[in-house]
């Protein structure tokens, strides 16, 4: 068979971290291929580099032996490339027909919309992947699988030689994914060929022919699905020697400070329990949406709990609210930096202060000289590298502005420190002092949660881990015990099981 | 002589920050809209007595503006303003001359009332997740109606000289409306520089998620501002009414415009986090001396309003250009 596509030596650069070293992927027409690696593998950027979201730094791409450029998602649409993402972009208040059609709107003396016309052909799309729905249905009355058929018969209107579909089961029920297989057989026979992303092993075996495993931004290698075993494509995605030192300190574990009883909040926590003592760092690992930082964001009291007990040293927290949780001392580095953790339009000086204003109260006003008395203590603890203290946020690298999001905790006093994801997207030095940080705090005695989509990091840094899956703790391993593997397997090979649903 | 150059990059540094500030950008607006009028209209606007009659006339604005800021601070607009401050002037009246309360309860009245409206603002906003724009456009139209509703569309007149003090009258021969406004804005400034209160107001601006994963009391401080903003409608409008010796429930209508208008002049950011008290007085305060101007040079009242309006948008642009110049670093994706 010839290769429809090959990407060649891809490489792409990120500010502070390399994306993609040299990656390469090969493509036959007609084929189902799966795109297989742990979070941050690199898959999504190499994908996003082919829809032409993002220019690559070095590489070539050959289309049908034609060497060529992407460097818009129109310039990929042109090829023949269309991507389905996992949040399908669609418009909700718009018909199914007029979905198909966005953006290249079917006219009558080119003025006009053809309405018609817009429908026939929606029809014959909708024929062709099988979907049973009026084309004037609007896309918000679809369910998931629906709306992900509109998606693949819109790509087919484009005329698509290749389909990426990342993690299009995600959400999916298993009559839902029969059904989707079955198209995708359909689309191998007529030649179109099939990218898909999966974190599942059980269904790349079912439907792909080959799959390319990619690690740490590295191309790892590409084997036949029928040659392989689950054992082997485990090892290729996680086989890593630990790269790096991990600084763990031995520290002794003293009583409980955290439980967590019963906690329930939407479909992504169910059931959670699990406790912290004084001294110990636990982790937490698991795929992207796993329900981890929904649980740490539901014990926090930012988002709401159905039911469930949180108590810290004993005491149970009464109102559920994040300045509940902090009186009670617990701080939370939350996953996004950016977005949840820093008010980037302040200062390094606002920041740290921002979750204890009492410590900076002389005679009932705010003092200036108090804050930064306490700002200059932890720009100085955490080696904060900085102009000033007047610095804003948005100006410091993403390990400082990490850090400040740590200090600011530090400075309420919090004696269960939630991270989560603290060192993503942070350079690796900056990684290291933070690693660090989080040895000297818990040899201070506090109890440390630590959420991480990177195993080395969790094994490196954890005396305990916590597997979620699914919304549901799957496995508590302690650290002498556990291994990526092990993990990997808990993970992989946990299926959709019938969980008793709370009350 | 380490002494004296740390002195030298003391002044520097700080005339530097003086200089980044925007409020610096818009006090050289201002000052140089003062010097083109004082050329186009010479003594005429130069007088001591038309200084004070323009500073008094914009006082009113500037009170409102007062509110607004820290509302927009939030990230969030105020569009009842301009009806609070009919109704409070309304109610103040009807106490007076209607039900026989005194003079000082009548006005405690009065803003109480815009802090309730206020209240009414933040509750929706907190409680039922309305959007401000709506949530106020809604008070907007009730505070209105209840201003007519009561009053059956007639102005209420003859009111005491005690009253009239409070918008007419002069201490130290500085007018009142003047002294409200330098009291508000001082007492406001130090809300928002040196209260909790107030760095939890640029908190939520800044970034609402981050704020409340900090433990700041966001719906508790979003009402608050909105309280404010009501209570500093009332006061503009009892002094207008006071001003005029006379209540009217049609009273202030559009102010919301020149109180969201004096803000944006002001140099604060639309979308919250950033600005200050000072600001929004000096953006009232350019629309008060392009208005005086406008007169002064004869320009007819039906086009006084187009002007003001290009001001708006030539004043903002400039301040955009420069602050993009200025940071180069944006927030990256």
């Amino acid at each position: 068979m010839s290769e429809l596509l090959m990407m060649h030596n891809i490489r792409k650069y990120f500010p502070g971290v390399k994306a993609l070293r040299s990656v390469s992927l090969a493509i036959r027409a007609g084929e189902v291929h799966a795109l297989i690696g742990e979070n941050g593998a690199g898959k999504s950027t190499l994908m996003k580099i082919l829809s032409g979201v993002y220019g690559m730094d070095e590489g070539e791409i050959f289309w049908d032996g034609q060497k060529v450029e992407i460097s818009s998602t129109a310039d990929a649409t042109e090829l023949g490339i269309s991507i389905i993402y996992q949040e399908l972009n669609q418009l909700p208040n718009m018909s199914v027909a007029e979905n198909i059609f966005l953006g290249r709107e079917k006219r009558t003396r080119n003025i006009f919309l053809n309405s018609r016309e817009t429908f026939s052909e929606a029809r014959k799309f909708l024929d062709n992947v099988g979907l049973d729905v009026d084309v004037r249905a609007l896309c918000k009355d679809l369910s998931i699988a629906q709306r992900q058929m509109v998606e693949i018969a819109k790509a087919l209107s484009v005329n698509a030689r290749l389909i990426v579909m990342d993690e299009p089961t995600s959400s999916l029920t298993d009559r839902e994914i029969t059904v989707l297989f079955g198209l995708i057989r359909r689309l191998r026979e007529q030649g179109v060929a099939v990218v898909f992303i999966s974190h599942k092993l059980e269904e790349i075996f079912q439907i792909s022919d080959r799959i390319t495993v990619l690690r740490d931004g590295e191309y790892i290698g590409t084997v036949e699905t029928v040659d392989c075993s689950e054992d082997l494509l485990i090892q290729m995605m996680v086989g890593r020697s630990l790269t790096g030192f991990y600084p763990k300190r031995e520290v002794p574990i003293g009583d409980v400070v955290l439980q967590v009883e019963h906690l329930n909040a939407g479909r992504s926590v169910r059931d959670v329990s699990f406790d912290v003592r004084a001294g110990e760092i636990l982790g937490f690992a698991g795929l992207v949406g796993a329900g981890r930082s929904e649980t740490m964001r539901a014990l926090f009291g930012v988002d709401p709990m159905e039911s469930g007990r949180i108590a810290v040293n004993g005491k149970t927290l009464s109102h559920h609210s994040p300045s509940d949780a902090i009186q009670c001392g617990i701080g939370l580095v939350p996953e996004d930096r950016k977005l949840q953790g820093l008010i980037l339009k302040m200062t390094v000086r606002e920041n740290t202060t921002l979750a204890n204003m009492e410590a900076t109260r002389e005679k009932g006003f705010v003092s200036r000289r108090k804050e930064e008395q306490i700002t200059r203590e932890y720009v100085r603890k955490l080696d904060i590298r900085t102009a000033g203290t007047e610095q804003k946020a948005v100006n410091l690298s993403g390990g400082n502005q990490q850090k400040v999001v740590i200090a600011k905790w530090l400075a309420t006093g919090s004696r269960v420190l939630i991270l989560d994801s603290p060192t993503r997207g942070i350079d690796v030095g900056a990684k290291k002092e933070i690693h660090e940080l989080m040895g000297e705090l818990a040899s201070q005695g506090a109890a440390i949660i630590m959420v991480s989509s990177e195993l080395p990091e969790i094994l490196g840094m954890c005396d305990r881990i916590i597997v979620m899956h699914e919304g549901s703790i799957r496995g508590d391993l302690k650290r002498s015990e556990a291994t990526q593997e092990k993990i990997m397997e808990i993970i992989l090979t946990s299926k959709k099981q019938a969980i008793p649903q709370g009350e | 002589m380490s002494k004296s150059n740390n002195f030298l990059a003391g002044v520097s540094g700080r005339f530097r920050k003086l200089r980044q500030a925007n409020t610096f950008n818009i006090f050289m607006i201002l000052l140089g809209m003062c010097l083109i009028m004082s050329f186009a209209a010479g003594s005429k606007f130069l007088s001591v007595s038309n200084i004070t009659s323009v500073v008094r006339q914009f006082s009113f604005y500037a009170i409102m503006s007062i509110g607004m800021v820290m509302v927009i601070l939030t990230g969030g607009i105020d569009l009842s303003v301009g009806s609070i401050f009919a109704f409070s002037g309304v109610i103040t009246c009807m106490a007076i001359m209607r039900w026989g309360v005194p003079v000082l309860p009548s006005v405690l009245l009065g803003v109480l009332a815009g802090a309730a409206f206020g209240l009414l603002n933040g509750l929706c906003i907190t409680k039922l997740q309305l959007p401000p724009f709506i949530a106020t456009l809604g008070t907007m139209s009730i505070a209105r109606g209840l201003s007519y509703g009561i009053t059956g569309g007639y102005p209420i007149g003859s009111l005491p000289d005690s009253f009239k003090f409070i918008g007419l009258g002069n201490i130290l021969d500085i007018p009142t409306p003047i002294i409200w406004m330098i009291l508000l804005a001082l007492l406001f400034s130090v809300f928002l520089r040196f209260t909790v209160r107030g760095r939890w107001v640029y908190a939520i601006g800044g970034n609402e998620e981050a704020a409340r994963i900090s433990g700041v009391k966001v719906n508790q401080t979003k009402s608050l501002v909105y309280i404010f903003s009501g209570m500093m409608a009332a006061v503009a409008g009892i002094a207008t009414a006071a001003r005029l010796g006379v209540g009217q429930s049609t009273a202030g209508v559009g102010y919301e415009m020149d109180a969201i208008a004096g803000v944006i002049i002001g140099g604060a950011s639309v979308s919250g986090g950033y600005g200050n008290i000072i600001g929004p007085i000096m953006g009232a305060a350019i629309m008060g001396v392009l208005r005086n101007g406008l007169v002064l040079l004869d320009v007819s009242a039906y086009w006084q309003q187009a002007v003001i309006g290009v001001v708006i948008i030539i004043a903002v642009s400039f301040d955009k250009l420069q602050h993009d110049r200025k940071s180069p670093i944006s927030v990256s994706k």
